[in-house]
């Protein structure tokens, strides 16, 4: 564990925090109301949540868990699609893991597995392909999924699947597009966002200038952040720094991985492949314009949705389910109506307590400890903080 | 002089072809050829005079180690049979011991029921049977009844062994989920997770290589040991299915007390470690099969920690964490990283993320 271990260094741990906690009392905003920033990624949310990051943070620090877990937006419609796509007996329908268990508006994956359908659990589209090779008398769908970080890996599956001659593989394309969603985000009119962390490995392929206009436009800070512990409390520290200093700029803490230009034979690869689409629907969100790609006409055939009849019905959140609002910051996951009660990871009504990436099953799975304690009579509190 | 002559020594039947065929499952001779080839020659170490339906004990005799009996039963279907470290019948035999060994008892008596695939080979399941023959002579138990059956291709996965155990606890002996006390010391016997990154790996669907054998071990002679030098011990479970994560939240549940784990203190394999970080798993619910977590008052703590790392089955073992008066039934962490969070119980199973 060389390499990962050095960006999770308990002692330098209490050094940031002290120049955290150092900078933060300096800053004006954060007399008067908490800093509210706000992690794009659901690899983030992750990672604050499994090292127990909140409850680091000085108090006046919030942290936003923002729409970046592509599992947690995909609208009920599109699940359902998924599964009318997965009961066709000719098909093997692969999928990511944590895509297994999202509710579409009758059944989940998982559930259509049980029901008969011959659903399998891939690690990466290549897989997918493979399984294609081996059952030639089948039709092998993947269920693409994922912002810029994945679509790379599906777009060069579709180009080897073309290389090959491979004629039963496809893809049913999710992909969908981090800055639109940014945009939208911070077009909102309840917006309390002081400062964001940029998606590290979405970084990684499209590089930073795509952000520029976060800064120019809407003058808000944004550090570019890897996903160790140490990397989340160093991208806080810079983007407080920014807000102290009065500057909004595009900064990249996650170097070591994410060159500025992005990675050009990916973009070179997705461009081939994919278009953008005029909208995509999200979950939480509604509907983003050029939020989602899909496949190219050149590549028709490796196109699931053009393969076979799907439903494409739209089908809308549940009235009681403000994922949105939490997506957007406006809300913590626990002042939701229905968290914990009618939505738990059991049975989960919103998109955002599916995925152990979605702020609500996070905080429900790992627990918000610092705001989130309860005292039952007669024990002890639990001092967390 | 009219005597009756010797009843005739009873032959064990031979299978002569390759494969097992519904046939094996139709009580007839084929049936009949098959269990005593594979099965009986493999638990009864030849042909034994007569065969019942039913194994019979002397209760005299099993009053001797004890006055409360103890019963349990489990089912084992694991893909692949054959994985680093052990196979289904390894499994089948350790699983059901451990289950009466936590619980204090000696385990004394197994059974053995299997559902055979057709078109399993009769080859594999000789290796099957006589790895739990093997299995049950290290773990001090005998198999001493079964069954048979064999079902269409498609019905069942290869073959499924259910195992059900008697065993018999001294008397004074009391384990409970239910007896720990705030203040008390938490351990667990060694490295974990090695079982279900084992199993993932051999599943072969990864392509990833790793050296991790699964930990499959019996664990009745270390829980023998660690009651003699811990006489107060609280309570004991295997950290199987659900990882020490879920047998953690049962305990803090039943006992009402609030459970604080060192994530410093949790032993982990690199490899398990570098395992689950590239899937995006918990280790601390990856499954175990040779692994308890045991609660003693903090007085014994020491002791139990020296009587575990005493035996080969305990190397690694440490004490994890302790029981608090924080809220009853819940489990949290102190990371490595110096932050805190909880360990709650898993909803279904561990799905690797996605990035």
């Amino acid at each position: 564990m060389k390499y990962t271990d050095e960006f999770r260094d308990a002692e330098k741990a209490k050094v940031l925090i002290k120049e955290i906690d150092k900078l933060v009392a300096t800053i004006e905003i954060a007399r008067s109301r908490p800093i509210n920033i706000m992690e794009v990624c659901g690899g983030h949310t992750h990672s604050i949540f499994r090292y127990g990051l909140e409850g680091m943070l000085p108090d006046a620090i919030e942290l936003v868990h923002g729409p970046g877990c592509p599992v947690c937006v995909l609208p009920m419609g599109r699940v359902d699609d998924c599964v009318s796509i997965a009961e066709r007996p000719e098909v093997i329908f692969t999928t990511f893991g944590d895509a297994m268990r999202v509710p579409g508006s009758k059944k989940s994956l998982q559930q259509a597995k049980a029901d008969g359908a011959d659903v399998r659990m891939v690690y990466s589209p290549m897989d997918a392909l493979s399984l294609a090779r081996k059952n030639p008398d089948r039709e092998v769908v993947f269920f693409g999924l994922g912002f810029e970080t994945t679509m790379p890996s599906t777009a060069l599956t579709v180009l080897q699947a073309e290389a090959d001659g491979i004629k039963n593989f496809s893809v049913f394309c999710n992909h969908i597009t981090i800055v639109p969603t940014i945009k939208a985000i911070l077009d909102s009119p309840d917006l309390h966002l002081d400062g964001f962390l940029g998606p590290g490995h979405v970084s990684m392929v499209i590089g930073t200038a795509p952000y520029e206009f976060i800064a120019d436009f809407y003058k808000r800070p944004m550090v570019v952040a890897g996903f160790e512990p140490l990397d989340v409390l160093q991208s806080i520290w810079m983007v407080l720094k920014q807000i102290k200093d009065g500057r909004a700029e595009i900064e990249n803490q996650y170097a070591r991985i994410v060159p500025e230009a992005g990675n050009n034979a990916a973009l070179t690869a997705v461009g081939k492949v994919y278009e953008l689409r005029e909208f995509f629907e999200w979950r939480g969100l509604g509907s983003i314009d050029h939020s989602g790609v899909k496949v190219r006409d050149e590549y028709a055939s490796f196109d699931a949705e053009r393969k076979f009849a799907i439903p494409g019905v739209k089908i809308a959140d549940p009235k009681s389910c403000q994922c949105g609002e939490v997506l957007k910051g406006v809300i913590k996951p626990w002042q939701c109506k229905v968290f914990g009660t009618a939505c738990t990871p059991e049975v989960p009504l919103g998109a955002l307590m599916v995925s152990s990436e979605g702020a609500c099953a996070a905080y429900y799975q790992y627990g918000g400890v610092k705001k989130h304690t309860t005292v039952r009579a007669g024990s002890q509190p639990v001092t967390v903080s | 002089m009219n005597m009756r002559p010797p009843p005739p020594k009873r032959v064990l039947g031979r299978v002569f072809i390759p494969t097992v065929t519904l046939a094996h499952g139709g009580g007839g001779k084929a049936m009949k050829d098959l269990i005593d080839d594979v099965f009986i020659s493999a638990f009864a170490g030849g042909a034994p005079e007569v065969l019942e339906d039913q194994a019979r004990f002397d209760l005299a005799a099993l009053a001797k180690h004890g006055d409360r009996l103890a019963f349990t039963t489990d089912a084992f279907v694991v893909d692949p049979l054959f994985f680093p470290g052990g196979d289904i019948g390894k499994l089948a035999v350790y699983g059901t011991v451990n289950d009466l060994a936590v619980g204090g008892a000696k385990p004394l008596y197994l059974s053995c029921a299997v559902i055979i695939e057709e078109g399993m080979k009769v080859e594999v399941l000789r290796r099957i049977a006589l790895s739990m023959a093997e299995a049950a002579r290290e773990a001090g138990v005998t198999i001493v009844t079964g069954d048979t059956k064999v079902v269409q291709r498609g019905a069942c996965d290869k073959i499924f062994i259910t195992t059900t155990g008697i065993g018999v606890i001294r008397p004074g002996l009391e384990l409970g989920i239910d007896h720990v006390r705030p203040g008390d010391a938490i351990l667990v016997n060694g490295l974990l997770g090695d079982h279900g990154a084992a199993i993932l790996c051999a599943r072969g669907d990864m392509a990833l290589e790793a050296s991790i054998e699964s930990d499959c071990a019996a664990l009745h002679e270390l829980i023998e040991l660690l009651l003699a030098a811990a006489p107060g011990t609280r309570c004991i479970r295997d950290a199987t299915r659900g990882g020490i994560a879920t047998v953690l939240n049962e305990i803090a549940d039943a006992s009402a007390v609030s459970i604080e784990i060192n994530e410093a203190a949790t032993p982990l394999r690199d490899e398990v470690r570098g395992f689950c970080e590239i899937l995006g798993l918990d280790p601390l619910y990856l499954a175990n099969e040779g692994k308890i977590v045991i609660a003693v008052p903090a007085e014994e703590s020491e002791a139990a920690l020296a009587a575990l790392c005493a035996h080969p089955h305990g190397q690694g073992s440490a004490v994890i964490g302790h029981a608090g008066l924080g809220e009853p039934g819940r489990v949290t962490m102190q990371t490595l990283f110096g932050g805190r969070r909880i360990v709650d119980m898993l909803v279904g199973e561990q799905l690797p993320r996605i990035c």
